[in-house]
């Protein structure tokens, strides 16, 4: 049991979190509950605290759209707090799509899908360009152009308010993860991933690694879904900086020798280990 | 032909990274052209319905559209499961709020819960205060429309649901007697929508007893035309106003050069 909580501790926990955090928006809806109100796109904590998403918020400027108090209020919220526990953080503890992009990188390690397909055909930059040009099409169609298309509010919508159709985007994901492309929605082509990449270029809380430790087993590699920010193991002793690491610590507790384990940033150390 | 042969069959030279590069380039600019196209002309049909009722105090489509961020706080705070959001398959703008009056009309509360919780102004308080308090009788939803061919009380049936069912009784709907010719001694009592009080709230089309509901609300846009600005009753003096501002255009074509009646008797002189 204690193996299997050391092992599996973050996973549980972010499961947790996530679940959670659906059962509160549902309950809001359902029940009128008024602990979360509202979804992801913006919410009220507490029937007080505003809580909106700063990329949809970004798509609405360059749509042309005047900002409300509120909604500033909200993003301000939102921004501040990813700057602090890693902007990615909303993507393994808090996206509803997580756990459909997991269950398929679960698949595709158990199935051996990788050994058939090693490369990957795309580059993880897709998510920039792609965040550019929904900022150029909101600006073009004066319209919040992924807003209008996003899975991400699609499902968790769907979850509060009801689904509709969304789970056919449940399913697309699912099979596009599965069979074309290794990590290929959270990865690659989510533009609200790459803008919360951005963002948690600056954040506080960073996986560390100590190289003295490493046995160059690997185990964290194959199970980081941005395995690029993991350039150091077994070379170097640097805190992950790239803010396309997700912390979600599962190369920690697939970690036997203690070689990986949350820290606070250092600012004063950033000068010295670059990036 | 068989000249070529020796060269296709030598070795290609690696690419260079000067094309390297500017083949990538163009791959990518490529790839983003396609998908921006794609991605517009989806997000241009999927926002192109019009036939829609926002909740209170919505602003114009457009920059609703642009404004509403879809956190379904509106759906959450109406206490009667009016509003809905829009789920991938209803065909209509993924996500924003709706309602269908037919199944639950707004039931105007004084105090529109709806309004005030919207984060981003897509639903305009302003837009339903009176004196700095909220008043629902000025909220612009839509516009009852009557389709007079199978609306019973046209057929001269008496049925007075929708005038009874509307929050604005006597207001916004009024009853319209008229002698029914056909029987020479009924009445026609027809409900008459007035559009400068109606709010279509849907109370009427929830209460209409055909079928198919005989009064329905329409968004005010598809529901009304426009006289545009070159009419002007001439008999409503603020109406007439309006002239005060026109500027004083004048269009000068090759007849107007001449006087009227020459202009009118122009190529008769071979008659003569």
């Amino acid at each position: 049991m204690s193996t299997l909580w050391n092992n599996y501790r973050y996973l549980i926990l972010r499961r947790f979190t996530q679940i959670s955090l659906l059962l509160l928006y549902f309950g809001a809806n359902a029940w009128g509950w008024t602990i979360l109100m509202g979804n992801l796109s913006s919410s009220r904590f507490l029937d007080f605290v505003p809580m909106s998403d700063p990329y949809a918020a970004l798509q609405m400027l360059a749509a042309g759209a005047a900002l409300a108090t509120d909604l500033l209020i909200g993003v301000a919220v939102i921004t501040v707090f990813y700057l602090l526990i890693g902007g990615r953080a909303f993507c393994s503890w808090v996206c509803p799509i997580n756990m459909i992009t997991d269950a398929a990188n679960y698949l595709r390690r158990k199935l051996e899908i990788d050994r058939v397909q090693n490369k990957q055909p795309a580059s993880r930059n897709m998510r920039y360009w792609i965040l550019a040009l929904s900022l150029i099409i909101s600006a073009i169609m004066g319209i919040t152009a992924f807003e209008f298309i996003s899975p991400i509010s699609m499902v968790h919508r769907g979850i509060v308010f009801g689904l509709g159709f969304g789970w056919a985007a449940m399913l697309i994901i699912f099979l596009f993860d599965l069979f074309v492309l290794k990590n290929g929605w959270c990865g690659h082509v989510c533009p609200l991933g790459g803008f919360y990449s951005l963002i948690g270029k600056f954040s506080l809380i960073r996986v560390h690694h100590s190289e003295e430790n490493c046995t160059l087993c690997m185990k964290c590699k194959t199970v980081c879904p941005e395995r690029q920010v993991l350039h150091m193991i077994g070379k170097e002793s640097l805190p992950v900086l790239s803010g396309e690491c997700t912390n979600c610590a599962r190369c920690i507790e697939v970690c036997d020798d203690d070689a990986l384990g949350f820290s606070i940033r250092k600012l004063a150390d950033n000068e010295k280990t670059g990036e | 032909m068989s000249e070529n042969r020796p060269e296709t069959k030598k070795k290609k030279q690696p690419l260079s990274d000067r094309r390297k590069f500017i083949l990538n380039m163009a791959r990518g600019v490529g790839l983003v052209t396609l998908g921006g196209f794609v991605w517009s002309a989806y997000v241009d049909e999927v926002t192109a319905s019009q036939l829609l009722l926002r909740p209170p105090g919505a602003i114009k489509e457009d920059d609703f559209l642009r404004t509403c961020i879809k956190c379904g706080l509106c759906v959450e705070a109406c206490p009667y499961d009016t509003l809905l959001l829009a789920k991938p398959g209803d065909n209509k703008p993924l996500g924003t709020p709706y309602f269908i009056p037919r199944d639950i009309p707004c039931y105007m509360c004084p105090d529109i819960p709806c309004v005030p919780v919207c984060p981003t102004g897509a639903l305009d308080e302003a837009s339903v205060t009176t004196d700095g308090k909220l008043d629902i009788k000025i909220a612009d939803m839509g516009l009852a429309v009557i389709d007079s061919e199978s609306c019973i009380a046209f057929w001269g049936i008496q049925c007075d649901a929708c005038y009874r069912a509307c929050p604005i009784l006597g207001e916004a709907i009024t009853i319209e007697y008229s002698k029914n010719e056909r029987t020479g001694k009924h009445a026609f009592l027809k409900p008459v929508v007035h559009s400068d009080a109606c709010t279509g709230c849907g109370l009427c089309e929830r209460a209409c007893v055909t079928e198919k509901p005989a009064i329905f609300v329409l968004p005010r846009e598809v529901a009304q035309g426009r006289a545009g600005d070159y009419y002007i009753k001439g008999w409503d003096k603020d109406d007439e106003k309006r002239l005060e501002n026109a500027s004083e255009i004048k269009t000068t074509t090759e007849i107007s050069k001449k006087s009227a009646v020459d202009s009118l008797n122009d190529g008769l002189e071979d008659l003569y």
